[in-house]
């Protein structure tokens, strides 16, 4: 069994004494929730901070609250298993409770908390190796390397954003809150990220992502599907999440399409996005929308199956997602 | 006349254990967590021992420096190649690995060097410290540059190039088989390699005690996540120079082994060294992705396959040409390249057949023996080939291949005896379990409900058909000892110990000792303690590979319990004034047929036995009888005391839009013979069903820029419980003469004919061949578009087997053999075929005479 490197570990008990904690420990410090994906990575030397700050104490991270009607809050501590069991959020968020029921296996959905996965690292078949295997082929510029392995003669990394409910959240357009000593801010969860594979995210050092706001989901329906080899235990190699707000004549009022694990970040398909508003969702139009949201994707050969492959099934799964809220709603006849 | 024959007829039924679906006698244990693994065992003063592995697919080390890494305070020892330079390996003909390397590296993970230390951050520290300096040597990552740059040579001492092993044979008269041929038809298939993927990674732990009154020095003892402690015993006595009777190998609880811990391997000889430097215990635990890089998983094979056939599909004539990706090193590897060829004629009787098979050394983790040994990958072409031919001539593939199955108590062309066969029995029972004929009479609605729904899902059944071996007719290194050896000693207050050197691997072997000896004694299997896999306490059994366990330690078992029974019965014979044939055994009592209340309990026989007899302590052994093979050069590969038979029907849904295969169901029905517990032969089946299905849809062990793409398992893709199809497992065929109480093996045969199925079955769905395994849905996606593409598009091609073209001829001078004067004759003396007793046997490989051979229906 690989063997974790040495580290300290504290326990806050409360969110402000957290924050401090990582302030005062610097950047030798990372905060731990479920630590499923933390801990493999320190295995593999990923990560060796000096600190770990454990989060799993911090009552300010739990709790799911709120109404369709005002929102619903979400503590980031929230395990992966609570947030795709909970009523409220199988009812009228039902690409999250998807989504979160899709992330791994069950025991690790136990363990795993919806802000690890908002945060999850950017994954890469060069880099979520061993430090043996890095050794072997010589680095990559993400951890001890100087060069791109994907891509050699590119001067960024290309590891995937692989988090399933990231782009289910940024469909459903999602506030996030972040917390540290020099203060909090809210911000729409799309600025949590960057299109960079070694730094994806906006999130400070020291902050600490508190909770997550999801708006109003009166007349809206979301989905999210997941490509992948297996029925569990995969990161995504694809990932579609997709909001709808039908008008009453039947039209589309506004349309989210998020895909996920095709670049360094959660990428909106904003032509199709803006093709499918206030139209009537003709077979025609979603297959054209779906044509326009997959070129968005632009795979690299740094993930499972072929690069063809990935980007080919794009357009079907973002048409047969279309197709799941539009027949799903001519199905239930109201609205 | 053979002594267990003589003892006693096979135990007239009903039985009383045997044939019962009884829990695995240590179930309780393995699922509580109760089961001590090897890396459970702790010691006083232990040590962890690890290995420093090479970082370059091929190179040659200039230099080696440990001295910083013993000077790092906890660092107890530090061992190179030139520690350990005594060459080994499993085959005798394959002596070709050193512990640690000597010169040169040959795949990522070559270990270079080990490392004893106080605890796992020192080791792992040590090892960084390690310099070692290398001149990099281009690397060959597949056949085909292994056989395109001979002056690249990975092992000096082979003749030719890269080749490591080439074979060819000629059965029959292929040329004129040929000739008498309608319809000719050739096909190129591709197979990758896998790994076994054993839930216990491999691991050992070794002491030495030190007692300087002995020449040697002192003893060894090796607890070792191994199928073969036997083998591992004598390697490591070879590399070590202590003779065997100071080195002691146990195999404890083994978590899977699939062949994956079937070879003597670095760590396990140099925990050993370590120990004996230290003078302390030493562990070693492997990681999951050295377990990748330890391998001897399914050898990659490419293979090209002619057949002849009549216009009713019956075969006249079969050229089958196998080229192995070997990997690094020999292992198994010789075993495996005559398995790519030598059962074909097993399950289809092919009058004339020519075999030529190769075996290439590349830079990759070596390969050996996994669940199936050397036989999926040419049951996968010979299936799928034989489907196109049906398809071809317009005949349907139930009855082609019926017309050309293996009849029982026959002999093939190459020289193999048949023994019981209920192949037929397996198809049609497959056939009829799946409703095959009203499936493909509805092929025409389902595809207009499909479209009328506008479902992009197919749906498909295929079919294929198997044999394996019931254990390897002969041992890995030539002798005429026994291949198992079973003990028994009864104690004077009713219990019975068995004594085996067979190795649970989770497939029950030891389970199975249980039932036979208390089905044999009339006791219940819970009185029995059992011990195993242990070379100083047990009599030895070769090991957990071949399917051989329950066939040979079984009726190595049967013989020491009859041996057991036949003294109680004559103390319980005089007690009760009975004749002793008047006698059975069962429930704990010896009572008589006639009058079973006229009886005595098991413990009053065993003390009256012990007081007229001694120590109740009896041995049984078995070894396979000789003349079930050819006798010509290599023929001891593929025979087998008996053959166990499968069929398979695939039921697939493929989408055409995502080109993602689901395989809905698969049913199997397997020739066990008599189903010594029918529980655990459906838990092998279902288990060879699962290991065939990743094999067939998604496992790849495969390599990018000189090392392994995915050594781990989340991204090595074995199927999940979620993903994994229904299995109706249908077990079918009479008791085996050969077998004990009748049993053949489960364990590997019902693999073979999955892969094929499902390959099949997805022709079928869709209409587009796959002849590469895995069959992943970007193989797929691609092919559906190169058949379907519109006007106006440019699809990619389809994937396509590219065959391996030779500038020479085939390395390998042509063994021509024909089995003319060899047919069964019925056996004067009775229907039970003999076996040669210990010490009698014909000389090896000798044509002995014909009174051996089996007869159907002898009188039992």
């Amino acid at each position: 069994m690989l063997r974790l490197p040495p580290f300290r570990y504290l326990a806050p008990r409360t969110l402000s004494e957290a924050t401090r904690l990582l302030a005062e420990e610097g950047p030798q410090a990372m905060p731990v929730a479920g630590g499923t994906d933390l801990l493999p990575n320190m295995k593999r030397r990923q990560f060796t901070p000096a600190v770990l700050v454990g989060l799993r104490r911090l009552r300010e991270l739990k709790g799911i609250s709120g109404s369709p009607d005002v929102g619903v809050r979400i503590g980031a501590g929230e395990t992966l298993t609570s947030i795709s069991n909970h009523p409220l959020i199988r009812a009228h968020y039902p690409a999250l409770a998807l989504a979160a029921a899709a992330v791994s296996t069950p025991q690790l959905r136990n363990a795993g908390t919806i802000g690890g996965n908002i945060l999850l690292d950017t994954r890469c078949n060069y880099y979520n190796q061993t430090e043996f295997w890095r050794h072997s082929i010589g680095y990559c510029m993400k951890r001890d390397g100087s060069i791109c392995l994907v891509a050699p003669g590119s001067p960024r990394c290309w590891a995937i954003s692989s988090a399933d409910t990231a782009p289910v959240l940024v469909a459903l357009q999602a506030r996030v809150r972040l917390v540290s000593v020099r203060g909090e801010r809210e911000i729409p969860i799309q600025e949590l990220f960057y299109d960079d594979g070694m730094r994806p995210y906006t999130r400070e050092a020291d902050e600490i992502l508190q909770e997550i706001w999801l708006p109003p989901a009166l007349g809206w329906r979301s989905t999210y599907l997941k490509l992948r080899r297996r029925g569990s235990f995969d990161f995504p190699i694809l990932g579609v999440a997709v909001a709808l707000r039908r008008e009453p004549d039947g039209r589309i009022g506004d349309a989210r399409i998020t895909l996920g694990a095709v670049a360094s970040h959660p990428v909106e398909a904003e032509e199709a996005m803006a093709r499918l508003r206030g139209q009537q969702p003709t077979p025609t139009l979603l297959q054209e929308v779906a044509t326009l949201a997959a070129k968005r994707a632009r795979p690299l050969d740094n993930a499972d199956l072929t690069i063809t492959y990935r980007k080919q099934l794009t357009p079907i799964y973002v048409r047969r997602a279309l197709d799941l809220l539009v027949e799903a709603e001519q199905g239930s006849g109201a609205e | 006349m053979d002594e267990w024959r003589r003892l006693q007829p096979r135990k007239a039924g009903p039985y009383k254990v045997v044939g019962k679906p009884l829990p695995k006698v240590d179930a309780y244990s393995t699922v509580t967590g109760r089961a001590i693994y090897a890396d459970d065992i702790i010691l006083p003063r232990m040590l962890y021992g690890g290995l420093l592995r090479s970082p370059h697919p091929h190179a040659r080390i200039i230099s080696i420096n440990t001295r910083k890494a013993r000077e790092l305070p906890g660092v107890l020892a530090v061992i190179t190649g030139e520690d350990l330079p005594r060459k080994y390996g499993i085959l005798p003909s394959s002596q070709d690995e050193t512990a640690l390397a000597v010169d040169k590296v040959r795949y990522v993970g070559d270990p270079v060097a080990a490392v004893a230390a106080v605890d796992p951050d020192t080791l792992e520290q040590a090892l960084r410290l390690i310099e070692v300096e290398y001149e990099v040597l281009p690397a060959l990552m597949s056949i085909e540059e292994a056989l395109a740059r001979p002056d690249i040579k990975i092992h000096e001492e082979t003749r030719n190039g890269n080749i490591h092993k080439a074979v060819s044979y000629e059965f029959g008269d292929i040329e004129a088989g040929f000739a008498a041929a309608d319809y000719v038809r050739e096909d190129w298939f591709y197979y990758e390699g896998n790994n076994h993927v054993p839930i216990e990674t491999h691991a050992c732990l070794a002491r030495w005690e030190p007692d300087p009154h002995d020449p040697i020095g002192g003893k060894l003892t090796l607890w070792s996540s191994t199928q073969t402690p036997h083998y591992v015993h004598r390697e490591v006595s070879k590399v070590l120079g202590i003779p065997p009777s100071h080195l002691r190998v146990i195999a404890p609880h083994v978590g899977g082994g699939f062949g994956g811990k079937s070879d003597p391997f670095s760590h396990e000889i140099c925990a050993c060294e370590l120990a004996r430097r230290t003078g302390r215990p030493v562990k070693i635990t492997c990681t999951r992705e050295e377990v990748f890089l330890i391998h001897r998983g399914r050898h990659p094979v490419k293979m090209w396959i002619k057949t002849g056939v009549k216009r009713d599909g019956t075969i006249t004539a079969m050229h089958f040409r196998s080229f192995l990706d070997g990997g690094a090193y020999g292992s198994y590897g010789v075993a495996t390249t005559y398995y790519t060829g030598a059962l074909q004629p097993v399950t289809y009787a092919l009058p004339a057949y020519k075999f030529e098979g190769m075996r290439v050394f590349t830079n990759k983790p070596p390969c050996g023996p996994k669940r199936g040994h050397g036989t999926p990958q040419p049951r996968f072409a010979v299936e799928v080939h034989l489907d196109k031919i049906a398809a071809d001539l317009g005949v349907d593939p139930i009855e082609l291949r019926k017309r050309n199955l293996v009849r029982p108590y026959s002999r093939t062309i190459n020289g193999l005896r048949i023994t019981s066969c209920a192949l037929e029995e397996c198809l049609d029972q497959v056939v009829s379990r799946s409703g095959w004929r009203e499936f493909h009479a509805a092929r025409l609605a389902r595809e207009a409900e499909a479209t009328r729904q506008s479902s992009p899902v197919r749906h498909g059944m295929g079919l294929a058909l198997s044999t394996y071996i019931c254990g390897a007719g002969k041992p890995i290194y030539w002798n005429d000892m026994p291949h198992s050896a079973v003990q028994i000693r009864l104690d004077r207050g009713g219990g019975v110990t068995v004594y085996c050197g067979a190795t649970d691997i989770g497939q029950g072997s030891t389970s199975v000792l249980a039932y036979i000896v208390a089905e044999e004694l009339g006791i219940e299997p819970e009185r029995i303690h059992l011990e195993t896999a242990d070379t100083t306490l047990t009599p030895v059994d070769l090991g957990s590979y071949s399917s051989r366990v329950t066939f040979m330690a079984g009726n190595a078992a049967i013989q020491a319990a009859r041996r057991l029974k036949e003294l109680l019965h004559s103390v319980a014979a005089e007690r009760l004034r009975l004749p002793p044939d008047r006698l059975e055994s069962s429930d704990g009592f010896i009572y008589c047929i006639d009058d079973p209340q006229v009886a005595l309990s098991f413990e009053q026989a065993v003390q009256l036995a012990e007081a007229r007899y001694g120590a109740l302590v009896a041995a049984g052994s078995y070894a396979p009888p000789e003349d079930i093979h050819g006798d010509f050069k290599g023929a001891g590969v593929g025979p087998s005391p008996a053959y166990s038979y499968s069929a398979c029907v695939a039921l697939v849904g493929v989408d055409i839009e995502t080109g993602e295969v689901k395989v809905e169901k698969l049913w199997l029905a397997h020739d066990v013979g008599q189903a010594i517990n029918p529980l655990l032969v459906a838990g092998q089946v279902e288990g060879s069903a699962y290991m065939g299905y990743g094999e067939a849809l998604m496992e790849q062990q495969i390599f990018r820029k000189g090392r392994h793409k995915i050594p781990s398992i989340l991204d090595y893709k074995i199927p999940t419980t979620l993903d994994t199809p229904e299995i109706e497992t249908i077990l079918v065929g009479q008791p085996d003469e050969e077998g004990p109480f009748g049993g053949k093996e489960a364990g590997q045969g019902p693999l073979l004919p999955v892969i094929p199925a499902i390959a099949n079955a997805i022709y079928n769905a869709v209409g587009i061949r796959i002849d590469e395994v895995p069959i992943t849905p970007d193989k797929v996606l691609r092919a559906l578009k190169a058949a379907r593409s519109e006007p106006g598009e440019r699809p990619l091609p389809p994937p396509r087997v590219t065959p391996i073209v030779l500038n020479e001829r085939w390395p390998a001078r042509l063994i021509r053999w024909s089995p003319e004067q060899r047919e069964p004759r019925p056996d004067p003396t009775n229907g039970h075929h003999q076996h040669p007793r210990q010490g009698e046997s014909a000389p090896h490989g000798a044509a002995s005479t014909s009174s051996r051979l089996p007869q159907k229906g002898g009188t039992a």
